[in-house]
């Protein structure tokens, strides 16, 4: 789960780490009055969960209040890579005499954190990593391990930081590898890492994301965020236990295991069509799961024709036949719907499904063919 | 022969108590695992379907020569129980339970190594394994599949179904078949079951099938280069998958330019693997490989 750039930086300086000065507003006149309590220019920044808001002109520097105010009705309402604007964190402004970055995450190779410095800041750390790598300095830390101030001196020196930055970043970053371990993060960055004109080392943009995996353990992250996402879509799956990812296409999709969904995907793309989204019942879904998926597959207005495809192992093919025709007789189904069962009772499940408008398929690329030919038909 | 499990496997069940645990015990007896003990703390001396419960694995190792265990525990608990089972010397350990912390799953495999323990992890949150008509660990369905000469390995548990139903529609056997697990950490990855499918004279084809994130495929793709001489097929999912996006598996998710599909596919092309189009061509090129 990706925490916005206002919670990373409140959950920051509960571990001691020093950020801007701010507040979050989501209307023109509390960002003005934010920006009148801080008594400073103030930036003021977009909070939506894309790259690129500068770029895009979603953030943007303000002398004072009114101009704050203006800036802020510009911003908020925006639309940014397709999300809406709808809340903007006011901050002190702060002038840098050197950007640094400062970052770590799961490396999945080594088994391990990688903790990463350098003093190429400010810009697109991915991209310094491909076009720079010596840029970057990197030590591999077991969480079983600690990372002290010193160690973290010691990484920031061999990335070239200035020495009177060294003392502050050090505990910068010793103090978000504690956070790291403590909250269950799996990436946690500062980029830009600043050293202000007045000698302050400051963290100006921050970065969280948090396994979603330790959610049972921080209770506390269900409230902060009600799932990370700013489609209306995929905050409708994630309040009803979904596992769904929003698409560009037109095909509905539901299946079991993201393996094989994300086959299934392929498959539709294979024969020339599109899926409207990626959604995984799991294992061992029962009948009200399903009912639930296609329920809310058919809220997308786009999608013309849906595919199930179900392989059966724990999962038992009459469940998911009983909870589409219950799905059927609740919301009614406007679309046409392919239906490809195996495994596990999938004779009971056809055998339930007899008789319907529902079309069945014998494997995955018939199945696949069939639903690609139905959307394209448009049939509504 | 097959790989990791096979005759000379001896089962503990650890969580054979709850629900989970209890069924597919049953499941893997069927199937003609050796299942000899289960393990739940505070149920030692019961059994479940005459089958011994411990209160410790070290105690179950101790009464009934227990090699391999297998976790159905919730994910709160599973990464002490993966932890246990190495600590009582399982070669072994299959944890099947899904969402369990990642830094936990670290430091178990991190202490494991600076205690210097023998045993392995496969998993966590995968189907488990089958080594064909000798012993199935874990939740696969059993009866799709056939001996024969085909090693595969997957990230993902339905697709490996759906390959296999395949294969054997076709004709063509397995030696074992093997679910890594889809998280970003696991204990047992793509290398290391090439390096024993290498090894296992009943393997003559592996099958291999990636999906986006990480590299493992990439790693997979530089190791066959310069140390399998069987020949692989690979197929890798999620071509389609948007970056940034968490395709269902937590380790499906494509980070910059890092873990494509299409870097998978030319990894693997450049090492000289056949890469399947569509999950049909699969059983082409495996058959293509075999002579047939």
């Amino acid at each position: 789960m990706k925490l916005h750039e206002f919670q990373a930086k409140d959950m920051m300086r509960r571990y001691g780490i020093r950020t801007p000065r701010g507040e979050v507003a989501s209307t023109p006149d509390e960002a003005g009055e934010i920006a009148a309590r801080l008594g400073c220019a103030v930036a003021v920044k977009a909070q939506v969960h894309v790259g690129g808001r500068g770029k895009a002109g979603g953030i943007a520097v303000a002398a004072t209040p009114d101009e704050t105010r203006r800036q802020a009705s510009r911003i908020l309402g925006m639309s940014i890579k397709g999300l809406t604007v709808t809340r903007v964190l006011v901050e002190e402004a702060v002038n840098a005499t050197r950007e640094y970055y400062a970052g770590m995450t799961v490396d999945r190779a080594r088994r391990s954190i990688v903790v990463m410095a350098s003093s190429e800041g400010g810009v697109d750390i991915e991209d310094v990593a491909a076009r720079t790598p010596e840029r970057i300095a990197k030590v591999w830390v077991s969480p079983r391990d600690g990372f002290e101030p010193w160690q973290a001196r010691s990484l920031a020196l061999s990335a070239g930081f200035e020495r009177k930055a060294l003392g502050q970043a050090g505990a910068m970053i010793a103090n978000l590898f504690r956070l790291f371990i403590r909250e269950d993060a799996s990436l946690a960055e500062i980029n830009p890492l600043m050293l202000a004109d007045d000698g302050r080392v400051i963290a100006a943009d921050a970065k969280i994301t948090v396994d979603d995996n330790s959610l049972s353990r921080h209770p506390e992250y269900q409230a902060l965020t009600g799932g990370d996402s700013d489609d209306p879509l995929e905050q409708e799956a994630y309040r009803r236990g979904l596992t769904y990812v929003k698409l560009d296409g037109n095909i509905g999709v539901i299946g079991n295991g993201a393996g094989l969904v994300m086959a299934t995907l392929d498959a539709i793309n294979a024969e020339g069509g599109r899926a409207a989204d990626f959604l995984d019942i799991g294992g061992g879904a029962r009948a009200d799961v399903v009912k639930n998926a296609l329920e809310l597959i058919l809220m997308d207005g786009r999608v013309r024709a849906i595919l199930i495809n179900v392989f059966g192992g724990i999962t038992r093919c009459d469940e998911v036949a009983s909870g589409l025709l219950a799905a059927a007789e609740s919301v009614g189904v406007r679309v046409p719907i392919v239906v490809r069962l195996a495994g596990t009772r999938a004779e009971e499940g056809r055998e339930l499904l007899r008789g319907t408008s529902v079309v069945a398929a014998e494997g995955m690329a018939d199945a696949a063919r069939h639903v690609v030919a139905l959307a394209a038909r448009g049939v509504s | 022969m097959g790989i990791f499990v096979g005759e000379h496997t001896r089962l503990v069940v650890q969580g054979i108590t709850g629900r989970e645990g209890r069924f597919h015990a049953g499941r893997m007896k069927e199937y003609g695992t050796n299942v000899v003990a289960g393990m739940t703390p505070g149920r030692g001396g019961t059994d479940v379907d005459g089958v011994p419960v411990y209160d410790t694995v070290l105690e179950a190792v101790k009464e009934t020569g227990a090699n391999t265990s297998c976790i159905f525990v919730p994910a709160s608990a599973a990464a002490d129980a993966a932890s246990e089972a190495l600590a009582a010397g399982i070669e072994t350990v299959v944890c099947i339970t899904e969402g369990i912390p990642t830094l936990d799953v670290m430091s178990v495999l991190d202490a494991a190594k600076a205690q210097a323990l023998k045993g392995r992890i496969i998993g966590p949150n995968c189907p488990g394994l089958v080594t064909c008509g000798k012993a199935l660990v874990g939740i696969m369905p059993g009866n799709i599949f056939t001996p024969g000469p085909v090693g595969l390995i997957s990230r993902s548990g339905t697709l490996t179904y759906e390959v296999v139903n395949l294969l054997t529609s076709k004709g063509i056997g397995q030696s074992t078949c093997i679910g890594v697990g889809g998280d970003p950490i696991i204990g047992t990855n793509f290398v290391d079951c090439l390096a024993e499918f290498e090894r296992d004279p009943e393997t003559r084809v592996v099958v291999l099938i990636g999906e986006i994130g990480g590299q493992d495929e990439e790693d997979a793709a530089a190791f066959i280069k310069d140390n399998v001489s069987k020949p692989v097929v690979a197929f890798v999912s999620g071509r389609t998958a948007p970056p940034g996006k968490r395709m269902g598996h937590a380790g499906a998710i494509v980070s910059g330019s890092m873990g494509t599909a299409e870097s998978k596919v030319r990894a693997f092309r450049e090492a000289g693997v056949p890469v399947a189009d569509s999950i049909a061509d699969i059983a082409d090129l495996v058959a293509k490989a075999l002579g047939r």
